[in-house]
C-alpha cells in the first residue's frame, strides 16, 4: 500500500479536528481497518493521512425506556454478544453475528460496517477504472454480475454490503454524525445515497464528518427479524439480507398495524420495499401473506444477465424473515 | 493518481519527518491548546517509533504507519510464529490474540496495537510442555502440512479461554475464520472439543 501519515486521535474532538481539512479519499478515518486496509493494499484507496477513530464512543446502552445508543467504535462482537440488545433488537444482533468471522467481528466496528465500501470485484480491482473510480463505464453491465444489483437501474450496479443497515432501517434508527458544523442526526433510511446522488461514496457523510453513534427507538409491539442468504455459511457477504419489523396492532389477534421491510445486497443502497410493507399492513401474517409480500417486494426487480437467481433468493429470504418475525421456526 | 505525484509526496514526507519527533512528545504529555483546535499532528509516513507488547515482552521498533502487525512481527522482529498467507483477512493463518480476542494480524496496523497485549502461538508451550490445545492437536492428528495450525490454535485458545466446554456448534463457529487447505477440519474440531485444562483467560 501507499505510505501514509497517521494521526492517533485520543477522542472524537481530536479526530474531527484532524479530519477538518479532509478532502475525499485523501484523509480518511481508520477504525477496525478490516475493509480499508484491504482497499489500500489493492491501491483502490490511497489516502495521504489516516486518522485513528477507535477512540470514539464504543459503549452500548439499552435503557428500559427510551432510545438505545450504540457507539460507532463498538465492535460487531460487542453488538452480537450484547444480551439486552439481543432481547430488544434481535434483527440487529442476528445480523451482527452473521458478519465475516470472529476475527473480523472482534475488530470491525459499527461505524465501519455502515461506511464500508462495496464488494464489487470491478471496484476492488485496481485494473478496472470503473464509474465509481471516475471511469466511464460500469464493467458489471457486460461482465460478471452474479452478485450485483437487481434494483436501481445503475448506472453503477454495486450492492451495498452493510449487514447492519437493513435491520437499522427496519427499526427506524438514526445515524448520529459529527462534523465541523456540529452534530446532526440522519434517518438510517436516508443515510445511504444511490450512485446518481453520490458516485464516489455510498452515503451522505462528508469527508470531514464522522459517524459517532447509532440511535434506535424502543420498538413497541414490534416483532422483527433478519434472514440472510450466503453461498458459504460463514465468512461471506450476503447474496440477500432481509430485515422486517412488524408493528402489531394493540388489539391483539396478530394483525400487523404497520411494517418496515428492507432488503440488503440487492441494490446500491439498502432497499426499502414499500409494496411489501403495504401488502403486510392490516393482515394477519401466515405463509400465504408472507409469500404475497415477497412477490410484491420483487415485482419491480430488474436483474442483470447473470443474477436473475437473486430474485428468487430474495423472495425466499424475505418470506423467511417475515415468518421468523412472527415467531415461526425457520430453517 | 496519488501514485504519480511523487514530487508532492517527497516534500510532504520531508516536512513530516521534521515535525514527527515533536508531535510524538506532544502526544505523550497531552494535547496543547492549539492542538485542541487542529488535532494532533500526523506522524509518518516515514518510520516512527512503536511500542508493542508481544507474548509478554515489550518491544520497541521503528516502522512506517502502513506496516501491519503481521509484517512488523515477521519482518522486523523475526517473530515468525504466525504465518503470512493471504494477507487479506481471508485465511486465518496470521490469527493472534489482541487483549484476549482473536484478530487477523495481517489486517491491523502495528501502530494501532500500542498499549495492547498481543499473543502468538509461540507463547503457549511452557518449555517442552505443550499447551493443552497444542497437545490435543497432536493427539487428535489435527494438522497435515501445518501452515494453518498456528492460526487455528490461537482461535481455539480464544474460544476455550472464554468457554472451556464448547458445544460442537460453538466450536465450529469459533473456528469459522480459519481455513485449512489440507482439509483437516474434522480432526481440528475433534482436537478442540477434547482439549482439557484450559484456564479461563
Amino acid at each position: 500500500m501507499k505510505a501514509f501519515a497517521y494521526v492517533n486521535a485520543a477522542n472524537q474532538q481530536e479526530a474531527l479536528a484532524a479530519l477538518s481539512t479532509a478532502t475525499r479519499g485523501r484523509r480518511l478515518p481508520l477504525a477496525g481497518g478490516t475493509d480499508l486496509l484491504g482497499l489500500m493494499k489493492d491501491y483502490v484507496a490511497e489516502p495521504d493521512v489516516l486518522v485513528n477513530v477507535k477512540n470514539l464512543p464504543a459503549g452500548i446502552a439499552v435503557p428500559a425506556q427510551g432510545l438505545a445508543v450504540i457507539g460507532a467504535a463498538a465492535t460487531l462482537t460487542d453488538v452480537a454478544d450484547h444480551a439486552a440488545l439481543a432481547k430488544t433488537y434481535p434483527a440487529l444482533t442476528d445480523a451482527a453475528r452473521g458478519v465475516g468471522t470472529p476475527q473480523i467481528r472482534n475488530v470491525g466496528t459499527v461505524g465501519g460496517n455502515l461506511m464500508q465500501r462495496p464488494r464489487c470485484w470491478y471496484f476492488r480491482n485496481e485494473e478496472f477504472h470503473c464509474l465509481k473510480k471516475g471511469g466511464a463505464r460500469c464493467f458489471a453491465v457486460e461482465g460478471e454480475n452474479q452478485y450485483h444489483a437487481i434494483f436501481g437501474d445503475g448506472p453503477c450496479h454495486i450492492v451495498h454490503p452493510s449487514s447492519l443497515a437493513p435491520p437499522l432501517i427496519a427499526y427506524n434508527a438514526r445515524i448520529k454524525v459529527a462534523g465541523p458544523q456540529g452534530e446532526r442526526e440522519i434517518e438510517a433510511g436516508t443515510f445511504f445515497l444511490m450512485p446518481d446522488r453520490n458516485m464516489f461514496g455510498e452515503t451522505v457523510l462528508e469527508p470531514t464528518e464522522l459517524v459517532t453513534e447509532v440511535v434506535i427507538p424502543t420498538p413497541r409491539n414490534v416483532s422483527a427479524a433478519t434472514y440472510e442468504v450466503k453461498f458459504k455459511q460463514s465468512h461471506d457477504w450476503s447474496i440477500v439480507t432481509a430485515s422486517v419489523a412488524l408493528r402489531m396492532s394493540g388489539g391483539g389477534g396478530g394483525v400487523v398495524e404497520s411494517a418496515r421491510v428492507v432488503l440488503g445486497a440487492v441494490a446500491p443502497v439498502p432497499w426499502r420495499s414499500l409494496p411489501a410493507e403495504q401488502m403486510l399492513k392490516g393482515k394477519r401474517v401466515d405463509e400465504a401473506v408472507a409469500w404475497q409480500a415477497a412477490e410484491a417486494a420483487l415485482a419491480d426487480a430488474r436483474p442483470m444477465s447473470g443474477n436473475g437467481y437473486k430474485v428468487q433468493v430474495a423472495k425466499t429470504a424475505l418470506r423467511r424473515a417475515i415468518m421468523k418475525a412472527t415467531g415461526a421456526k425457520v430453517v | 493518481m496519488a501514485l504519480h505525484d511523487d514530487a508532492l509526496n517527497v516534500s510532504r514526507r520531508a516536512f513530516l519527518k521534521t515535525v514527527s519527533a515533536s508531535s510524538v512528545a506532544a502526544g505523550v504529555i497531552g494535547v496543547g491548546e492549539s492542538e485542541a483546535q487542529t488535532g494532533p499532528a500526523p506522524i509518518g509516513p516515514g518510520e516512527v517509533s512503536v511500542q508493542l507488547s508481544i507474548d509478554g515482552q515489550a518491544r520497541t521498533l521503528k516502522v512506517e504507519p502502513r506496516v501491519t502487525l503481521l509484517d512488523a512481527m515477521r519482518e522486523r522482529l523475526n517473530l515468525t510464529a504466525q504465518k503470512r498467507v493471504c494477507d487479506r483477512g481471508s485465511c486465518g493463518a496470521c490469527t493472534v490474540l489482541v487483549d484476549g480476542k482473536s484478530a487477523y494480524a495481517c489486517s491491523i496496523l502495528a501502530i494501532q496495537m500500542q498499549g495492547k497485549s498481543i499473543r502468538t502461538v509461540a507463547s503457549l508451550a511452557q518449555g517442552t510442555v505443550l499447551h493443552p490445545v497444542q497437545q490435543a492437536f497432536c493427539d487428535h492428528d489435527g494438522l497435515m502440512c501445518g501452515f494453518c495450525t498456528p492460526g487455528f490454535v490461537m482461535s481455539a485458545v480464544a474460544l476455550l479461554e472464554s468457554n472451556p466446554s464448547p458445544t460442537p456448534a460453538q466450536a465450529r463457529a469459533a473456528l469459522d475464520g480459519n481455513i485449512c487447505r489440507c482439509g483437516t477440519y474434522p480432526r481440528v474440531l475433534e482436537a478442540v472439543l477434547n482439549t482439557k485444562g484450559v484456564r479461563r483467560g
